[in-house]
């Protein structure tokens, strides 16, 4: 039998999904009204899945004060009510697209060193959302 | 393979408390939850069935069947108790979600005979809940998709 411990976590943000990649038409064609050179905002959810042994002591896989400590200084911190293409580095070069925000923070939170981070999905608004599970374990997607 | 997901509540209290560690200790790994009076939770129960529709029926499993398995092994033991002291399955444990979820797994399993009981889904709030699965199970996540 195998366990996951999931916790929900909100930031709010602005981003423009432009890429430099393309040009000024094909920006406006691919990405449409999220293209809006003034950017936009969202109330994102962070789902954040860990899995790892029941400690007998305390019942628990990770205490969920050093999770969300973790995830308040990795994600909520740095996120929360700031504009994501300026104030985030990774974003700077990349468009983000919710499928990078997800991949950027499950790349921040593998770091929790008292759980194996399994899963993060985020919900870019209540209709839609975004699995990653890293590269190697393919947990959600076989 | 067809995924059959059917959703429960109870509501009960818990308290946590480790007899081996100092109060001082309990307090500081267990904060508000550690509360001697207790406290309590609207649990959110969602269980996943794993098989093939009988040809016959179209049914994976009865839902009335899952239902009155749901009644018998989840709600009638846990609903509207004191989770430490009234139910002997998490004696001696501390009733955190993981230990509850784990305790519902192995409650279910056994009666769980058409199909195979793929997932079990505990929610004590809308933001913390377990996922307890199968051993050697790689398509729980098929269930998980179609949210």
């Amino acid at each position: 039998m195998k366990l996951f411990l999931s916790r929900r976590y909100r930031f709010s943000a602005s981003h423009r999904l432009h890429s430099a990649r393309l040009g000024e038409e094909e920006n406006r064609r691919i990405y449409g009204k999220c293209n809006n050179p003034y950017g936009h905002g969202h109330n994102y959810v962070v789902e954040v899945a860990v899995s790892g042994p029941v400690d007998q002591a305390t019942g628990m896989i990770a205490n969920l004060a050093d999770l969300d400590a973790f995830v308040e200084s990795e994600i909520i911190e740095p996120f929360d009510h700031k504009y994501l293409n300026e104030e985030i580095k990774v974003f700077q070069e990349n468009v983000p697209t919710t499928e990078n925000i997800c991949v950027e923070i499950f790349n921040r939170l593998r770091r929790f060193p008292r759980a194996r981070l399994e899963r993060v999905r985020v919900e870019e608004t209540g209709l839609n959302s975004f699995e990653y599970a890293g590269e190697s374990t393919g947990a959600t997607h076989e | 393979m067809v995924y059959l997901t059917r959703k429960i509540e109870f509501s009960a209290s818990h308290l946590y408390h480790n007899p081996a560690f100092s109060a001082e200790e309990n307090r500081r790994v267990f904060g508000k939850c550690n509360n001697p009076h207790g406290h309590g939770h609207n649990y959110v129960l969602e269980v996943t069935v794993a098989g093939e529709p009988d040809p016959a029926t179209g049914m994976v499993l009865d839902l009335k069947e899952l239902k009155e398995i749901l009644q018998r092994e989840v709600t009638d033991r846990m609903d509207h108790r004191f989770l430490n002291y009234e139910v002997p399955e998490l004696a001696g444990q501390i009733p955190t979600c993981e230990n509850i979820a784990t305790v519902i797994w192995r409650l279910l399993e056994p009666k769980i005979t058409r199909g195979h009981l793929n997932r079990v889904r505990l929610y004590e709030t809308p933001d913390l809940f377990v996922d307890c699965f199968g051993e050697g199970n790689g398509a729980h996540s098929r269930a998980g998709e179609a949210q």
